[in-house]
């Protein structure tokens, strides 16, 4: 009894500790991996709470899908959130 | 150790993770200016809310509801299994809240290519 | 200014959130008794196996019970590859492949990725067809395979799967899906009624129509999702 309380306050704290890392950090990279970490962690919660279907989604839609298309964006678009524009026409070449 | 103190341990963890994931999303949501943020804040909320779900349809002591042959044992012996409802729910909820997030950022590439910014204070027309 | 509004509506929210779940107590029965069920919960645990011989409960009420909802989940997961692809649209000339992967990765990551990705097709298809017997169903399987196909594109950089395959086995596999669903509504009275016969409980040919529900429902969410991946993989903004 006494592991398993220990075992669900740490991971308690790692779930907040990386929520607020991947709110407030600027580096939009390291907020993607944040959010992956608490897919992961959340999987380990439903899996403690005796729902082993809603783990296997978890686990697969959220670490491996949702962290690829975040990335993806991300390097399509700026990489860090205090970003200056460069100033340039907007390209409008593209309209159909 | 007391019945009474792990009772409340584990009720605070849980439910106390879930409200956290919830209000600080809620805060990304608002007060911040880039739109991949934003996004963020937004696949928060929900992993929040599917943790809510599911705590609240733990019964204490209950067991994965399978009819295997050691889940048949099991129900013959007295234990119960958790409620099945929840999990339906949230296993719609996940998939659905993916598409959501594909949905968004592929507005926010979009939105990239026409202005060359992805913060909303340097965007100040209202059309193209 | 604004800050201390927005902690103020936080405070607001969380304050209603706790006061509220201060009510629903952690890890207590509200099922009611499972002899005589009298909760929605209760009904379906007792009912599952007797009536329909399928050993998971949850997919029972994902596809049988529930099974018009799960149409729309598939519907929106349709309607978001769609979307995707529409928005991020560009008139490119004929044969070209411009992909953000710009040269191949090492040899291990391509060795490795040879050898696994059979492995994770076997476990994307073993995830599905079992989908009434242990955890797991159509969309877990799907999104198995799908992850099977973004290491193949991860490793090497002109790894294409044709467009043509996967458009004809996602369109297929929700046709399938519908024909199921009208014929129960022609055998048996109503729309994805189950009217094969049921075997015995942890059989692998058991439940009726809900095996042949879930590997439809496996093959379209892997063919959507592959798709969805090779359209972002193959984006790239002229800078």
């Amino acid at each position: 009894m006494v592991f398993n309380a220990i075992f669900l306050s740490i991971l308690a704290v790692i779930i907040i500790a990386s929520a607020i890392y991947a709110v407030a950090q600027k580096d939009l990279l390291y907020a993607v991996i944040a959010t992956g970490v608490i897919s992961l962690i959340l999987s380990i919660y439903f899996f403690v709470m005796q729902a082993p279907d809603v783990a296997l989604t978890e686990a697969a839609i959220g670490i491996a899908l949702t962290t690829i298309i975040f990335v993806i964006t991300v390097r399509n678009t700026s990489r860090r959130e205090d970003e200056v524009p460069v100033t340039k026409e907007p390209d409008r070449g593209d309209e159909n | 150790m007391d019945p009474v103190l792990y009772n409340k341990i584990v009720t605070f963890d849980i439910y106390g993770s879930a409200i956290g994931l919830i209000l600080i999303g809620l805060y990304a949501l608002l007060v911040k200016k880039h739109l991949i943020k934003m996004v963020i804040g937004l696949s928060i909320i929900d992993s929040g809310v599917n943790l809510l779900f599911i705590a609240v349809g733990f019964i204490k002591g209950g067991t994965a509801p399978i009819f295997s042959p050691k889940g048949i044992e099991l129900v013959q012996k007295g234990v119960t299994m958790v409620d099945p409802v929840p999990q339906a729910l949230v296993l719609t909820a996940i998939v659905i809240g993916f598409g959501v997030t594909a949905v968004a950022l592929s507005l926010v590439i979009r939105l990239y290519r026409h202005h060359n910014t992805a913060r909303i204070d340097n965007i100040k027309s209202l059309k193209w | 200014m604004k800050k201390a509004i927005v902690i103020l509506l936080l405070a607001v929210v969380g304050w209603a959130l706790v006061d509220a779940f201060t009510h629903v107590k952690f890890g207590e029965s509200r099922l009611g008794d499972l002899k005589n069920p009298n909760t929605v919960g209760a009904f379906y645990l007792q009912k599952t196996a007797p009536e329909l011989s399928v050993a998971n409960v949850v997919t029972a009420i994902v596809v049988n019970y529930r099974g018009f909802d799960t149409l729309g989940e598939v519907t929106v997961l349709f309607l978001a590859a769609a979307g995707l692809g529409s928005i991020l649209y560009r008139r490119k000339e004929k044969g070209a492949h411009d992909t953000m992967i710009l040269k191949n990765s090492s040899q291990l990551l391509q060795t490795g990725a040879r050898l696994i990705f059979p492995a994770i097709l076997v476990l994307g298809a073993y995830v599905f067809i079992h989908g009434h017997l242990t955890p797991g169903g159509g969309f877990q399987g799907g999104v198995i395979i799908a992850t099977g196909f973004l290491l193949m594109f991860m490793a090497y950089k002109d790894y294409h799967v044709s467009h043509n395959i996967l458009t004809w086995v996602e369109s297929l596999a929700g046709v399938l899906f519908v024909t199921v669903g009208f014929w129960g509504l022609i055998f048996g009275g109503s729309f994805l009624k189950n009217t094969m016969g049921t075997g015995v409980l942890n059989d692998l040919l058991s439940g009726g129509v809900i095996p042949i529900v879930y590997i439809a429902v496996g093959f379209k969410v892997a063919a959507e999702l592959t798709g969805v991946l090779e359209t972002l993989l193959n984006f790239k903004i002229k800078k």
